[in-house]
């Protein structure tokens, strides 16, 4: 039972294990399914998914796995016919380019009261799926009614969550969306991502006597010394920190740099540097680029040896010659290119990584992305939770 | 098999009562997270109830050790007896003092064990604990003896997320996340809470309650919890709800806000977008 959704589970990336597939097969075993959909689903996720990060994921592959199976009640949708409207009949399966005349005759279908009028009318002459074409309701086609096609004056069918809420299926809300591990870092995580780098900053320290430990073991051992030792609690995680500034990520970048002054406390030392677009040979120690607060690069990396840990928290974006001309630096002329620089710098600390606040996805459309993203092996990590912990992971080994 | 369905002072949802039930049942522990106030607590103190089930109350902190919860081993007072030749010294069954889940090991009818804010613990505490759990048993090495669940007992974990749980663990956990409750949620609870109240007064102040909620940048937003000791206040100073709806025109902050806003950060942001919108309306 289930093996294709609990397989599409794993696929999607929910860790869901065959101990917690068997407690499921149990538990329906044992009655708690109780033939009823949302039921199943409800027992479903807290049997599977242990995090609700991942919750989201779980109710995208759910909606997939059971579409057209698993079926709401019909309910009366404001007057119009008491019509369900099987969401895989809706499914998008191809996305049409229309031509500019279907577009002009679906402008002259006329206004909103006539659309409404007209799939009133449809909807009771319809009766099975129906993709493309002109008339019937659908998907992909020119049809006024239905998602994901072109008309100015669309109704959408497959959307439409407000007007009937008990219809809407629970896992189709995706009222888990703001939890999921892979979204931008926000107020709302920042508190979780914090957390994260504590931890990466109290990893590797020393032991220290454990006083307590040993009268306790002393006492155990009748009055025969019993030393005992513990890790010490404070850390020694050095951190050099060289934020881009002067750019569209301004807010990102300043986010990202409230984060670890946060966390401040909890590293042995955290130096702030700053640049614009890419690190030549003048790095600053203030945003604001005074020349009284420039520090010449070379001298960083004297002053700090390999034991230090470099991030980089910029968006990478730049003219591809800002990074392999020399004079190609938009504030001032440089001698050397922008990536002999960088590569300096990832020499000289081999625990580096850069942190990009722009979406992933984007990063293979821009030219120096994809070439800082060489330079540093793919330790090009995203601004969201996952990106964090995999970035401090390669940090610390 | 007694069912969980809520209680007259708690409002389960739907897909708590699936995850409750279904621990019951199949008798695996129940992991619940969910933001501060949200009732992951109550929710042990309100299942002991329905089922009729005594509560245990285990309360972790930073300094608690797996092994508390099973027993511990008081060396120093045998130390001092056998210092002192009291005869007690001789039994090492004296020394050993039991914790919660011996006692709910022990216990006669299976009762309700909480575990609370199991994250703020050791991160290798859960795994200390792993065995224990499944199998409901454990052994006293000092008098050599098995301690093995006379029933096994519900178990009820709740985290707040300060610390991630290994997966061994999580595995034999039921989970489940108490989301915030929507409006439609909230005003069943408050009639739990405070059954008649004025239903005009209850609108605008949950107008107010979820509309500052909503506000962004709060370091801290309010919580049911939080909601429902503002409502006594506003009951209790006789405030009506015309007060309440004048502020979204002129004065913008509720009235005892002080129950909502805990943080002096959250309370001049407020007051400086007051300032703004007064400004501008």
């Amino acid at each position: 039972m289930f093996i294709g959704f609990f397989l599409a589970l794993r696929a999607a990336g929910v860790k869901a294990s065959l101990r917690e597939y068997l407690t499921l097969q149990e538990a329906m075993h044992a009655g708690l399914g109780d033939f009823d959909v949302d039921t199943f689903y409800y027992l479903a996720r807290a049997t599977l998914v242990k995090d609700e990060r991942f919750i989201d994921k779980f109710d995208r592959v759910f909606a997939e796995s059971f579409k057209g199976v698993l079926q709401p009640k019909p309910e009366t949708v404001d007057g119009v016919a008491a019509q369900e409207l099987p969401e895989e009949w809706l499914k998008l399966l191809a996305e049409k380019v229309l031509t500019d005349e279907e577009k002009a005759e679906i402008e002259a279908m006329g206004g909103f009261e006539k659309l409404m009028e007209t799939l009133r009318k449809r909807l009771e002459e319809q009766k099975g799926r129906h993709e493309g074409g002109s008339k019937w309701i659908g998907t992909a086609g020119t049809s006024p009614f239905g998602a994901n096609g072109y008309n100015p004056e669309g109704v959408r069918i497959g959307q439409q969550t407000s007007r009937n809420r008990s219809a809407v299926k629970v896992w189709d809300e995706r009222s888990f969306k703001n939890l999921a591990a892979d979204v931008e870092i926000g107020t709302r995580n920042m508190k979780v991502a914090l957390r994260r780098l504590r931890r990466f900053a109290r990893e590797g320290a020393a032991e220290e006597l454990d006083l307590p430990g040993t009268i306790g073991s002393t006492a155990r051992n009748a009055g025969y010394l019993d030393l005992k030792m513990v890790p010490e609690r404070h850390n020694a995680v050095k951190l050099l920190l060289m934020l881009d500034i002067g750019g569209s990520m301004d807010d990102h970048i300043a986010l990202s740099e409230q984060l670890f002054s946060a966390a401040k406390g909890e590293f042995k030392h955290l130096v702030h540097l700053y640049f614009h677009n890419c690190p030549y040979e003048t790095l600053w120690t203030d945003a604001r680029f005074r020349s009284a607060d420039a520090v010449a690069t070379a001298d960083v990396l004297h002053k700090y040896d390999s034991t230090w840990k470099l991030i980089f928290i910029g968006d990478a974006a730049m003219s591809p010659y800002e990074l392999i001309q020399p004079g190609g630096g938009i504030s001032s002329w440089n001698a050397e290119t922008g990536q002999d620089w960088l590569r300096r710098l990832i020499t000289a600390f081999p625990k580096s990584v850069w942190i990009n606040p722009v979406p992933e996805k984007h990063w293979n459309y821009t030219h120096s992305t994809k070439i800082i993203r060489e330079m540093f092996e793919d330790r090009m990590y995203g601004l969201t939770l996952e990106g964090l912990d995999a970035a401090m992971h390669r940090l610390m080994h | 098999m007694a069912r969980f369905e809520g209680t007259s002072s708690f409002v389960a949802t739907e897909d708590l009562k699936v995850a409750v039930n279904a621990a019951v049942a199949l008798q695996r522990p129940l992991l619940i997270k969910g933001e501060p106030g949200t009732g992951k607590t109550v929710l042990a103190q309100e299942v002991a109830r329905a089922l009729g089930k005594d509560l245990i109350s285990w309360h972790i902190k930073s300094t608690t050790k797996a092994q508390q919860g099973l027993y511990e081993y008081d060396a120093v007072s045998r130390l001092r007896d056998s210092q002192l030749g009291d005869a007690r010294v001789h039994d090492i069954g004296n020394y050993i003092i039991h914790g919660k889940l011996w006692d709910a090991f022990e216990a006669e009818n299976a009762p309700v064990l909480l575990i609370d804010e199991i994250d703020k613990a050791d991160i290798e505490f859960p795994n200390d604990l792993l065995l224990e759990l499944d199998r409901m048993e454990f052994f006293v090495y000092e008098t050599r003896q098995t301690i093995k669940a006379k029933q096994r007992p519900v178990i009820i974990i709740t985290s707040n997320n300060e610390k991630e749980l290994p997966d061994a663990f999580l595995r034999r956990c039921f989970f489940h996340y108490i989301k915030f409750p929507d409006r439609e949620t909230m005003e069943r609870i408050v009639e739990v809470h405070y059954p008649g109240m004025k239903s005009l007064l209850l609108r605008e102040a949950l107008t107010a309650f979820y509309e500052l909620r909503e506000l962004p940048g709060l370091k801290k937003r309010p919580s049911t919890s939080e909601f429902l000791d503002w409502l006594k206040l506003l009951v209790a100073e006789d405030i009506g709800p015309e007060v309440l709806r004048e502020k979204s025109a002129a004065k913008l902050i509720p009235p005892l806000h002080g129950a909502l806003l805990k943080n002096e950060q959250d309370v001049h942001l407020f007051e400086r977008l007051a300032f703004i919108h007064r400004r501008g309306g």
